[in-house]
């Protein structure tokens, strides 16, 4: 048999689609909405609070795994569209796509490992 | 010598706006383009958390800064691009994992609804957990 790396990238793209599906409405419902238009009080996005969260290993494991997958997600999705808007080269598509997720993707871990 | 064969592949034009036509072809890429906000979005709590390794000022200035209306407006559209990428995610469930159990294949709407029922759930916890 071929082989091929596509279950690794399809596997990431359906597990960061799943991840985006459950927890992004309300992610984006409570930090960008709720908290900003003083629907949640404020404390809500708390300095010490957000430090706690993304200060212990769970909290830190758990914020890298929704961002590294909602990534992907995200970039082999927008790969695929752009071949459908009609920019043909594929490698420079590919290239842009994953490496910008890839290196956001680092920079994830190493600012979580700074915190 | 003969002609020199063109061994490129043939490929069809398309006028880029093909997808605005038809009714389905539009849902599509409005559905392909839901990433674009989900990815918007991740670099957003990327963004956050950069400033908040950086320190409780940089970190209220991030918090403030999502005041701005154009914070606002960008968050009111992601929120309306996220649902739809859960809808339309959910509603793909059944066709990417057909479920047997029993011997018995479990219907599409089941899957469907309990990928509802569970986030429900989630967001409930999330919300709880925000309140906490």
């Amino acid at each position: 048999m071929a082989k091929s790396n596509k279950p690794i990238v399809w596997s990431l793209f359906a597990g960061g689609g799943m991840i985006a599906a459950f927890v992004l409405p309300a992610l984006i419902f409570i930090t960008g909405l709720a908290v900003p238009m003083g629907l949640l009080p404020e404390n809500v996005l708390a300095y010490d609070r957000m430090l706690a969260l993304a200060g212990n290993p769970v909290g830190k494991f758990v914020l890298f795994a929704v961002i590294f997958l909602a990534l992907w997600h995200a970039a082999h999705r927008l790969r695929m569209t752009l071949h459908d808007l009609g920019i043909r080269s594929g490698r420079v598509a590919m290239l842009a796509c994953y490496g910008v997720a890839g290196l956001a993707s680092i920079a994830a871990a190493v600012v979580l490992l700074s915190i | 010598m003969g002609e020199v064969m063109d061994r490129r592949p043939y490929v069809r034009q398309m006028p880029k706006s093909w997808w605005l036509g038809q009714r389905r072809y539009t849902f599509y890429m409005v559905r392909e383009l839901t990433c674009v906000f989900i990815g918007a979005y991740v670099f957003v709590l990327l963004f956050g958390l950069f400033r908040l390794s950086q320190g409780p000022d940089a970190y209220g200035a991030f918090v403030d800064a999502l005041q701005n209306p154009f914070a606002i407006m960008f968050h009111l559209l992601a929120l309306a691009f996220a649902l739809f990428h859960t809808v339309t995610w959910f509603g793909l469930t059944p066709k990417a994992m057909p479920l047997r159990l029993g011997g018995k294949t479990v219907s599409g709407m089941a899957i469907i609804l309990a990928h509802y029922a569970l986030w429900l759930v989630v967001s409930a916890g999330l919300l709880l957990m925000a309140r906490v």
